[in-house]
């Protein structure tokens, strides 16, 4: 049996990691009647229906108004409240920018946003839902922590995070089921990546649902004596160089794999540090443009944004 | 905090002499920096004092963030300057520091920013930012079951953006009857009258239509004014919108209602003539 059979011998479950972002919402409700949610008729699609159903007086429905929606959010944590503004990605990023730019980035307001349904989560809806340009527009937002979560255990923690820091912050979520990743001991941090694998020959940096293809890809290498390693790169901002930089003298070669259009994303920051403090050659993964009709599953295979299309550029950087 | 007290004929002629001086700070600083939008400043000078120092506003200067203060937005951020003068005058940095206006490093940039100008209380410039924000504020404020109130002054050409009436249906959906919105309604736009550009009329009869108690008023007759606010809340459950029918550039008979001043510089001969009328006025 090889690597990639065995890899794939036990399925494992997978998780929406929408459920693990509500669930840990209305434990922070329940704590602290300062936390808000605020949606845009979303309270489905975000599963902030969950928050609803138990502690409808900390939810405010805006309706079908994001760039309302962000301005009222600020005003909330103005008053002192812990608003998270929950809403599909692309809308809530899209159409609202200038107000997380300017209502929250800017004036400094201790809002939290959580896009769902976040890069190709809409399938088949096509780029009009898909949200994958989300990151390079919010990474070049100063004072806004941009963070990818990779499973339910490290989106529980990132939106604990969120609430913990003192400042705007967004958590992107999928709906792309993922397979726990992280063991329950695991501790995020915001703007610290986390390597999972270990390995001198390459490196891959992932974040969201590519992290779990990116292990997948690290140990199909693995039967071929290539030796990769994998850090998962939550937090897209700030980004955190010091692995990035280890990264590149000690493994020679980075592979970035992501939800989102090559241009400005992960990849995009990476490629900041490397080619101005330690450049080694890389490969950004990620979508070339508009995405054609498609499943998620599809689309993510479509743009080779697979185990085996890690692997294959990871390949060639190590000289394999 | 200051409390709000019953208008007097002295109070409105001490409001008079306050925006008179805030009308001549405000221009200063405008032809000192060589930049600034004068005449929406002036046309909103006498909303601002009225809120200020009329007793209006519940406010500390010494404690800016007291989570029990009343809010004021400027939703028009572009008139920053008319912002400074009046946080400056009622105590919050010292009046001197109006001269940094737009200097290099200085906190007072050419839109206010909250993080560094206290009695600032959201960052606002691009138009359609501080009504939304200003709904957010007055919406903790009634979960909160709070008496705090919260102003807002918009301008009429900002009501063009589509989010301001994002707003006016929230704050109307929710029944915020603590939240004031001020239009500072003097028909003019950066590039014309506003009616002319994309028509606003019937403003009084959309804001209703939204959910909206709505009064119009003179906005430079600080008298009726006082009598408005003194009014609050127009109805039991609904927001309170103050259509304030101003005059852009108020107070210097050539920059009244002109277009062209909407962010032109006096020159020191045009400035010399606005400061001696200004003064003439204040006598």
């Amino acid at each position: 049996m090889n690597a990639r059979a065995a890899a794939h011998a036990a399925p494992a479950e997978l998780y929406d990691c929408r459920d693990a972002f509500a669930d840990t919402l209305v434990e922070l409700a329940q704590a602290d009647p300062r936390v808000v949610a605020v949606v845009n008729d979303s309270l489905g699609s975000t599963k902030v229906s969950k928050l609803d159903t138990v502690l409808p007086g900390q939810v405010v429905n805006v309706g079908i108004a994001e760039q309302n929606m962000v301005g009222v959010g600020a005003g909330l944590a103005n008053g002192g409240k812990i608003p998270f503004v929950c809403g599909a990605t692309p809308f809530l990023t899209a159409r609202a920018l200038e107000q997380i730019k300017v209502d929250a980035a800017y004036s400094a307001a201790n809002v939290k946003f959580v896009g769902v349904s976040s890069g190709v989560a809409y399938g088949e809806l096509g780029p009009t839902h898909h949200s994958i340009e989300d990151i390079a527009w919010l990474r070049a937002i100063d004072r806004l922590c941009v963070i990818v979560p990779a499973d339910p255990v490290e989106t529980a923690q990132a939106i604990r995070a969120a609430y913990e820091h003192d400042g705007p912050v967004f958590v992107r979520t999928s709906r792309i089921g993922v397979p726990i990743i992280h063991a329950p001991d695991y501790r995020f941090r915001i703007g610290v990546a986390a390597r999972l694998r270990d390995g001198s020959d390459v490196t891959i940096i992932a974040n969201g649902v590519m992290v779990v293809r990116a292990l997948e890809a690290a140990a199909l290498l693995a039967t071929e004596g290539i030796e990769a390693r994998v850090l998962n790169m939550a937090t897209v901002a700030p980004l955190d160089r010091e692995a990035v930089l280890a990264a590149a003298r000690e493994t020679g070669g980075i592979v970035t794999a992501e939800e989102h259009i090559v241009r400005g994303g992960l990849g995009g920051a990476v490629a900041e540090v490397v080619v101005t403090e330690s450049p080694v050659p890389m490969r950004i993964l990620g979508f070339p443009g508009f995405c054609p009709t498609g499943s998620p599953e599809f689309l993510l295979q479509h743009a080779g944004l697979t185990a085996d299309g890690i692997a294959a550029a990871a390949r060639e950087l190590a000289g394999g | 905090m200051k409390a709000a007290e019953p208008a007097t004929s002295d109070q409105a002629g001490a409001l008079r002499q306050r925006a008179a001086e805030a009308r001549l700070r405000d221009i200063r600083m405008v032809h000192g920096a060589g930049m600034g939008h004068v005449g929406g400043e002036l046309s909103a000078m006498d909303i601002l004092v009225t809120l200020y120092f009329g007793g209006v506003l519940r406010y500390d200067p010494a404690d800016p963030s007291d989570p029990e203060r009343d809010r004021f937005v400027l939703s028009k951020g572009h008139s920053a300057a008319a912002l400074y003068t009046t946080l400056a005058m009622a105590g919050y940095f010292d009046t001197a520091e109006l001269d940094s206006w737009l200097a290099p490093l200085s906190r007072l940039n050419g839109h206010p920013d909250r993080n560094k100008v206290p009695g600032v209380e959201t960052n606002t410039g691009p138009l359609g930012h501080g009504f939304p924000v200003a709904v957010g504020i007055a919406l903790s404020g009634q979960m909160d079951g709070s008496e705090r109130r919260t102003f807002v002054l918009t301008g009429d050409g900002e009501l063009q953006e589509g989010s301001m009436w994002e707003a006016a249906m929230a704050a109307g959906h929710f029944g915020l009857e603590r939240l004031v919105c001020i239009v500072d309604r003097n028909r003019l736009q950066q590039g014309d009258r506003t009616e002319t550009t994309m028509g606003l009329d019937p403003l009084p009869a959309k804001f209703a239509a939204f959910g909206w108690a709505v009064r119009e008023t003179d906005g430079h007759d600080v008298a009726a004014l006082l009598d408005t606010f003194a009014a609050l809340p127009f109805e039991a459950g609904r927001p309170n919108c103050v259509i304030a029918n101003t005059t852009k550039g108020r107070g210097v008979s050539f920059i009244e209602d002109r277009k062209e001043w909407h962010h032109r510089v006096p020159t020191d001969e045009e400035y010399a003539r606005a400061v001696a009328e200004l003064e003439g006025g204040q006598a």
